[in-house]
């Protein structure tokens, strides 16, 4: 195994990569998925506002997804400008 | 065959622990519904059974996948988080949904028949992740694996991304049976368009499973004949990535699947429109899900 401070510095850059998309999308799944639950909720009891609702959840859900983004971002960087 | 016996040993107690953890949370005990209770408990256990198969398999065969004892310690590491986590969940979530099942016989026991149906129906679904991470588990320990650290790592990282992949997928699959169970327990004419839905539902909350899944595959098939420590955390990073990135996305699809079967319930008229808006709200919480299998395929393919 070559362990070189090089070679250890890209090691841990797809490592931390992995982190975080993986932790990274968790918050994201969860948060959306609520949102979308509660949407079909208000639905089925006010059907008549079914456009409304779901333009909420959706800028809603817009909101949620910022810190997956922010995850890709990080793991992409850390792919291909450190671990390259 | 001593380091294979250690794995083993981590294995197998990471495996059965976390299953008996998911087993507690079973149906909870109502005196004139145990039929229902005992069908739903013995779903919910067979992911115990898998554990406990994977891990008597591993204590009693030799593990030889053909390498060194590092690739032995790997695969059977690998092998039991795979079957341990993903049972874990998958056993939450059969139980919610046995859980559920119960409460409904319980408010309405003439038509118990129809609900334990669905309550099967909606446990099988939610079984599709343990059969994978079984699957999967099988494979890390029965096939020949040559190679050096790096394939170690890839070993690993499959059971740390089918494990913990459908783990999410597995709670997030009961959810919507559960609240199926109990939307036909209160209106049981509408017994197939719920079904419908939680079935629709619920596929889209197995797509995180699927996912894992298939890095698994590739994880367990690339080719690592290296040590290089860069290699070696690119392959434990895809793992992780994909594993842990499913956890939210499956559980997080699952919600408005089982608010729409409930909806259904409370309002049949917007059946079709609260099944496109669940439809979308999953199609959106899934996106990280997909952004993790997308790093995940960089670092396996692209590093």
């Amino acid at each position: 195994m070559d362990i070189t401070s090089e070679a250890v510095i890209k090691a841990a850059a797809l490592l931390g990569a992995g982190i975080a998309m993986g932790f990274g999308a968790i918050g994201p799944g969860v948060g959306e998925g609520y949102a979308a639950g509660r949407a079909c909720e208000g639905i089925s009891r006010a059907p008549k506002e079914a456009g409304l609702l779901t333009r909420t959840m959706l800028i809603g859900q817009a909101v949620s997804e910022s810190t997956g983004i922010y995850s890709l971002v990080i793991a992409l960087l850390l792919i291909f400008v450190v671990g390259g | 065959m001593g380091f294979g016996a250690i794995g083993a040993g981590i294995g197998e107690g990471y495996a059965a622990g976390q299953t008996a953890l998911g087993i507690s949370r079973q149906p909870r005990v109502s005196g004139q519904l145990v039929k229902t209770m005992l069908i739903g408990q013995a779903i919910t256990e067979t992911s115990g059974i898998f554990a406990l198969v994977i891990a008597i398999l591993m204590i009693s065969t030799g593990v030889r996948t053909g390498g060194n004892a590092v690739l032995d310690i790997a695969a059977v590491l690998g092998a039991g988080i795979a079957v341990g986590v993903c049972g874990f969940g998958v056993a939450i979530g059969d139980g919610y949904c046995a859980g559920r099942a119960c409460d409904g016989v319980a408010r309405r026991p003439s038509i118990g028949g129809q609900i334990t149906g669905t309550m099967l129906v909606g446990q099988a679904v939610t079984e599709t992740p343990v059969v994978f991470a079984l699957v999967v588990a099988f494979i890390l320990l029965y096939s020949g694996f040559s190679g050096g650290l790096e394939k170690a790592a890839a070993l690993l990282g499959a059971g740390i991304a089918m494990g913990f992949g459908g783990f999410g997928s597995g709670i997030g699959g009961g959810l919507p049976g559960g609240a199926a169970s109990d939307s036909v327990s209160r209106r049981e004419e509408l017994r197939s368009k719920i079904i419908g839905t939680m079935l629709i539902g619920q596929a889209v909350t197995q797509t995180s499973a699927i996912f894992a899944l298939v890095v698994a595959f590739l994880l367990t098939f690339a080719s690592g004949e290296g040590n290089s420590i860069v290699r070696i955390a690119a392959f434990l990073g895809a793992g992780i990535a994909m594993g842990m990135g499913a956890i939210g996305p499956g559980l997080g699809t699952g919600v408005p699947a089982a608010a729409a079967c409930t909806s259904l319930r409370v309002n049949p008229r917007v059946g079709p429109v609260t099944t496109r808006v669940m439809l979308l709200g999953q199609a959106v919480a899934q996106s990280t899900a997909i952004y993790s299998l997308i790093i995940a395929l960089l670092m396996v393919y692209v590093v």
